[in-house]
Parts: C-alpha cells; sequence; structure tokens
C-alpha cells in the first residue's frame, strides 16, 4: 500500500508538472478554441476506436500511410508536410501536432498528452450544451486496447461509454471478447442506454441479422436514421472461434436495402456509423446511394474535412475521426423543408491541458484502476527511444516487441501483426506493464516459434501486403503490414499482388525459398496455441535490457514510392 | 434467435438435404456431366458443358464475399432473371477442378440458387445461365487470404 502511495503520488506530481508546463506555452492559444459557433438543427458528434485508452496519452501519426492506385496523393493518404499542404495548416501549431509526426517529441513536451475520457466527458458536455438534444456516436474499437479492458472483459469501457453518454455504437475489436460476451454485454448493459447496431452481420445458418441494423431518432423534429456497418473481415482478421456462428463482409446490397427503408419510414437524414475503413467508406459513398454521411473509423485517419463523394443520386460526405481518443468529430446539420440544406463539420482535437477534466468521469476511472493499481505500474525499462507503432511498415515500438521475440524465442526472424493501435512514449519515460499492455492486450495472445520455409514466409508477407495495397479498396482489410524482425526485405506497394516483396535477405544472405527457418510470432489465428502471451515474452526481454535505445528499426526498403505524399522522411 | 427453432431447422435442413440427395441419385445423376466436372481447365470445362460462347448479361445477380471468409466454404448466390432460364452453372476460374456445381430447372421453378464452394486461392467466380440455348454469364472476383493481423 506504501509502495502504491508512492507512485500515484508521484503520478500525480508529474501530472501536475505537465499541466503548469503547457499552460505557459498554449497561454493564448485556449482561448476560444472549443467555441463552437452553433449551427442548423441537428448535430451528431462521432468518436471511434479510442482503444480503450480512459487517461491522456500521447499518439504520434504516421510518418508512412501510401495509398496507390486513385488513393495515391488523396486522403486519408497524406502525411508530415504534405498533410499540413493539403489542409492549409502551418508546422508548429497544435493542429500540426495533433494531426502529423512532424516535431513529435518536441510538440508533445509543448503541447501535452491528448485524450482522456474525462477531458472528452467535457468536450462533449459542452457541444451538448449548446446544441440540444445531439447524439454522440462510436464508431467502435472501444473495448479492446488497455490491460483494464482486457482483464475487466470490457466491463471498464462499457462503464467509462455509458458515463460518457454513448447513444449508438457499431464494433470490430469487440468482437474479439467472443459472440457470449457481447451478447451478454449487449443485453445486460447496454439495453437502454446504447444502441449495438450493424447491417451487416448475420447467422452463418440462415442469414437472420444478429444485431439490430439501424435506429431511427427524432432530434428537434427532424427524422435521422443511423445505420450500423461493423468491421467487415472480423472471421479473417482475427481468429473464427471467436465468432463461429456470425458472417460478416461489406454487404452492399443489404446496405442499399435499408437506406431505402430508413428513407420509406420518413428518415430526413441518413447516416452510416462505419468501422468500414476510409478507402472502403470512399468507394462505398460511390455506390450506395441516399446516404448523407459516413461516419468512419477503423484506420484511425484524423481527416480534417469531410471528403464530398458523388453517386448515382447525390453526394455523400465521408469523415474518419483518429483513434485514441485524440478526437471528437461535430457535424451540424441545417434541415428545413424535409431536406438537409447545408452542414459545417470540426475534427476537435482533445488537448488534454486545454479541458478541464469532467470531475465524475476522473473519480470513475481511478476507482475502477484501484485493484489494478500495482499491476499497472511495475516498471519494466527506460526508454531513450521515442516509441510508437503507426507507420505503414513498423513502429519502433514493434521493433522492441520483435527483437524481444527473436532473443527470447531464439528465433532468426520474428512476426508481429499491423496494428495501428498503440500509443507512444517520449524518450526519458518508464516503460511500465500498462504502457506493454498498451501494445499487446489482445484476447489471443500467445507466442509462437515455428518452423518456416523461405517460400512460406514470402507468400504470408504478400498475403498481408495485399490486404493493404490492393488498389480496389473493397479488398483490402485495413490495418498495416506485418512487421518484421531480423529479416530485411524490399517493398514495392505498387506491384502487382504475389510481386510486391523482394530483396528478402537474413545477416546478408538471400533467403532460400526451400530453405526452413525459425520464426517467432504472436496472436495466432488457430485455437489451442500455447505459447506464453506476448506480453510476458517482452516483460522479460524489458527486464533484462533495462534500458530501450533503438540504433536501428527494420524499415524496409521502399521501391516506387519516392514522391507518394504518403511518405514524409522528415519525421 | 429463439434455438430450439434453430435446432429444428437445422435438424429438418439436415432431413430434407437427404432425401434431396436420393431423388438426385435417381433422376439427376443418371446424366451426370464426369467430363465436365473433372475438366482442369475453364476452355476445357465450356467445351464439354457443350461448346458454350458466353455473352455478359445484367440479368445475372452473383451474389459473393469480396473476401472470403473460410475458402473451404464460400458462400455463393446466384438468381437469374433470363426467360426459360434451364439451367445454372457455378464456376471458380482458378480450382483445379473449375465446374463447382451445375443446377437444372425444370417445370418453371424459379431460377435462384445458394450454395457454398471450395476456393484455393484468389479468383473468379463465374456464374453461366443456360436459357432457349443460349449461354449467359456473369463474374466477380472473390480473394481468399490467410488473413491476421486487423486495424
Amino acid at each position: 500500500m506504501n509502495r502504491r502511495e508512492f507512485i500515484q503520488l508521484l503520478a500525480t506530481a508529474a501530472a501536475s508538472g505537465a499541466v503548469l508546463n503547457s499552460r505557459s506555452a498554449l497561454a493564448g492559444e485556449a482561448t476560444g478554441f472549443y467555441d463552437l459557433p452553433a449551427f442548423g438543427n441537428v448535430s451528431l458528434m462521432h468518436m471511434t476506436d479510442c482503444h480503450a485508452q480512459l487517461l491522456p496519452i500521447y499518439f504520434r501519426e504516421p510518418n508512412i500511410n501510401i495509398g496507390v492506385g486513385a488513393a495515391k496523393g488523396q486522403p486519408p493518404h497524406l502525411v508530415g508536410e504534405h498533410f499540413l499542404r493539403y489542409y492549409g495548416l502551418r508546422p508548429g501549431t497544435k493542429e500540426a501536432y495533433a494531426l502529423t509526426c512532424l516535431d513529435f517529441r518536441a510538440a508533445a513536451q509543448r503541447y501535452g498528452k491528448v485524450g482522456g475520457f474525462a477531458h472528452l466527458k467535457t468536450l462533449v458536455d459542452q457541444v451538448r450544451a449548446s446544441r440540444p438534444n445531439s447524439l454522440l456516436l462510436d464508431g467502435g474499437d472501444t473495448w479492446q486496447g488497455s490491460a483494464t479492458a482486457l482483464w475487466s472483459k470490457a466491463q471498464d469501457m462499457v462503464d467509462a461509454s455509458k458515463l460518457l453518454g454513448v447513444d449508438v455504437m457499431t464494433a470490430h475489436w469487440e468482437f474479439t471478447y467472443g459472440a457470449d460476451r457481447v451478447m451478454d454485454i449487449i443485453n445486460k448493459d447496454l439495453t437502454g442506454h446504447i444502441d449495438f447496431i450493424a447491417q451487416n452481420v448475420t447467422t452463418k445458418d440462415f442469414g437472420d441479422p444478429v444485431f439490430k441494423p439501424w435506429v431511427i431518432k427524432s432530434i428537434n423534429g427532424v427524422q435521422v436514421a443511423i445505420i450500423g456497418q461493423a468491421f467487415p473481415y472480423v472471421p479473417i482478421s482475427h481468429p473464427r472461434y471467436l465468432v463461429p456462428d456470425w458472417q460478416f463482409g461489406i454487404q452492399e446490397e443489404g446496405l442499399q436495402t435499408h437506406v431505402n427503408t430508413v428513407r420509406a419510414k420518413g428518415a430526413q437524414i441518413v447516416v452510416l456509423l462505419s468501422h468500414n475503413g476510409m478507402d472502403v467508406d470512399l468507394k462505398l459513398a460511390s455506390r450506395v446511394t441516399g446516404i448523407d454521411v459516413i461516419f468512419g473509423g477503423h484506420t484511425h485517419d484524423g481527416v480534417p474535412r469531410p471528403v464530398p463523394v458523388k453517386n448515382a443520386s447525390g453526394t455523400t460526405l465521408v469523415t474518419n475521426a483518429g483513434s485514441n481518443g485524440k478526437f471528437l468529430g461535430v457535424m451540424d446539420f441545417d434541415v428545413r423543408n424535409g431536406k438537409l440544406q447545408d452542414w459545417r463539420y470540426r475534427l476537435m482535437p482533445v488537448f488534454s491541458n486545454l479541458l478541464p477534466a469532467d470531475p465524475n468521469m476522473t473519480a470513475w476511472i481511478n476507482t475502477m484502476r484501484v485493484p489494478y493499481a500495482s499491476q499497472l505500474s511495475q516498471p519494466l525499462a527506460e526508454t531513450e527511444s521515442l516509441l510508437y507503432r503507426r507507420d505503414n511498415f513498423i513502429g519502433s515500438f514493434d521493433q522492441v516487441i520483435m527483437d524481444a521475440l527473436m532473443k527470447v524465442k531464439n528465433a532468426e526472424i520474428s512476426f508481429s501483426p499491423g496494428f495501428r493501435w498503440g500509443t507512444s512514449l517520449l524518450p526519458g519515460d518508464t516503460i511500465n506493464m500498462e504502457h506493454l499492455m498498451d501494445q499487446t492486450a489482445i484476447t489471443y495472445p500467445a507466442t509462437t516459434l515455428t518452423e518456416m520455409r523461405g517460400d512460406t514466409i514470402k507468400s504470408i508477407m504478400e498475403d498481408v501486403c495485399d490486404n493493404l495495397f490492393n488498389p480496389d479498396p473493397y479488398l483490402q482489410q485495413g490495418g498495416d503490414m506485418i512487421r518484421v524482425g531480423g529479416m530485411h526485405y524490399s517493398i514495392n506497394p505498387n506491384a502487382a499482388s504475389g510481386q510486391r516483396i523482394s530483396g528478402m535477405t537474413l545477416h546478408g544472405k538471400p533467403i532460400s525459398p526451400s530453405k526452413t527457418y525459425k520464426v517467432a510470432g504472436w496472436a495466432p489465428m488457430a485455437e489451442g496455441a500455447t505459447g506464453a502471451p506476448i506480453w510476458d515474452v517482452v516483460s522479460e526481454y524489458l527486464r533484462d535490457i533495462k534500458t530501450v535505445n533503438l540504433r536501428h528499426i527494420n524499415e524496409p526498403k521502399l521501391l516506387g514510392v519516392g514522391n507518394n505524399p504518403g511518405l514524409e522522411t522528415h519525421c | 434467435m429463439n434455438i430450439s427453432r434453430r435446432t429444428f431447422f437445422s435438424k429438418a435442413g439436415g432431413m430434407v438435404a437427404m432425401l434431396g440427395l436420393l431423388s438426385a441419385t435417381r433422376n439427376a445423376f443418371a446424366d451426370w456431366n464426369a467430363s465436365a466436372f473433372g475438366a482442369k481447365t475453364v476452355p476445357a470445362v465450356l467445351k464439354d458443358l457443350g461448346n458454350l460462347t458466353l455473352v455478359d448479361s445484367p440479368d445475372i445477380l452473383l451474389m459473393a464475399p469480396d473476401i472470403a471468409e473460410d475458402g473451404s466454404v464460400v458462400p455463393v448466390e446466384v438468381t437469374s432473371s433470363i426467360p426459360n432460364t434451364q439451367r445454372i452453372d457455378i464456376i471458380a476460374e482458378q480450382n483445379p477442378n473449375p465446374l463447382a456445381a451445375s443446377f437444372r430447372f425444370s417445370n418453371g421453378a424459379l431460377p435462384f440458387i445458394g450454395t457454398k464452394i471450395k476456393m484455393g486461392k484468389t479468383a473468379n467466380v463465374r456464374a453461366i445461365v443456360i436459357a432457349d440455348g443460349k449461354a449467359w454469364t456473369a463474374a466477380k472476383m472473390i480473394k481468399v487470404t490467410a488473413g491476421g493481423c486487423g486495424g
């Protein structure tokens, strides 16, 4: 108890230091930043992909987010200075800090942490006060991404979402707690509070809907339909055994039918609350008619302006609201004479130092954390390097995970999944168990050690690569490239399927297609894996090395993307 | 959904399938096109199905996933609105034996079928509709992936 009190005291001291520090930096900038002039008569707030981050965190945006085919140079495939130029933002501002990787370390120290449910709550309440009867929509990936979410089987996030005032949600990682747990939460916790909607999840046997496909809400006399679109590829991206009886998919035809149905029932505004990922949403918006706006998530893109997409009957706006609680999207509609006349949209960054913490939410979070406090605060190592994950090919925290896998499991090569969640740590920070869990907290955490032929390694990499760089968005799954440790390779994102990977070498020697290599990995798709959970492997490694100082991260050699605006070399 | 209803239907479905199989054994299998089902290339299948020349038709609705959740059971649905549809064939172009299924419709049966086919790799899946001696077609690319690594 003494030790815990001491650590909590340290944490409080650090937090107040940060506040003071940032207050001076932000002096003058806070005034008016969150004053949103009210507009129209229907307002919807949108958050997505918070990945269970209840407390303020750092989150570095990617320096590589390459768009191929028609997506090249278009939102969301813009990073760094390309991003600033496209949106007319100035470098060094807090907007540039929130939306890009530029000068991340200095900007993080200047502007402080982002997100946190207590700060988000203050912003949500402020928006509600100026916009009576507005709704808060949550695009999913809310129940997963932290130690407390995993250990409480999502209960912390379910309770926090209710406290925050979420009205409607759809899902992705939620499903990785298993079908039974999802139904249990919906029946016991969400009923009467949060509508859990998904038009594209049906039973495998008869194709019956599993969830409500949509809800219609009356807002200030206007009928607003919200249709849910869960992540379309849950049984492919995650182990099938977690949702054995459900099928997913984009289900365009079913969606069009639902849009027509809600319009026939008198909906004047139709929105899609989507976990498709932005590229899929942009294509879908060009093919399905009658949707006013798609509030998108999954690909974690902080997109300041909605993208208007033309289709056979009109225009659909497509948004994406970033991740980790960094942003709240606010859409105001002016609906008159039964029709949408005009709109305003703001993607509001949640700067923890500019928004006071809501006392009720703060108290609730603190109480919830008490039983876990000693586990969460276990120190593992110090870092001298900036640790982050988000990037198409590898993040520095992935490098630590892969180094740990190779060392602890005695492997020549390691693989780590291309997740887009995982918070950032600044040089000088202590890596504790909570930070490690922010990178690894999943329900299928087993590590594996496999003898793999060179040609198998290549085909796995090509397969994942195609899920990221297939020019047809409907054949992408979101997520990033599988991270590779030990082995070097080159990659041409614009090449054809099966021909993007080349130049695979291990210790300077070419990988032989017929030779066998020892490959360590984690997050297996198959049931029954018995290897130690990834957090045990990495914590053992971190305690051993004591200090993380990465001289090199295993970024592959990029071919054919020299002038791609999804590439920033100054981060 | 009501569990007992589901259990009932799943048992009932099994019985229907068995009855169907029995009657199929007596009738349809009599002229089973062994050479078409055994053919190893799409041109060979088309030849064995009766030297078909395919014409694209917007009147065939082919419903299938963009990415298969499980390559060993890929759901495919075909609805034909072409008058006098007599037969619907399904071809998975990259399979070792591309012809996956052939359905006959008689006495005005509605030309709709839903089935599950096995696919080893990403390929075009093609529906062929035979009506009044002509062969119409529609195709859709279905991706087969090992999966993993979601965002």
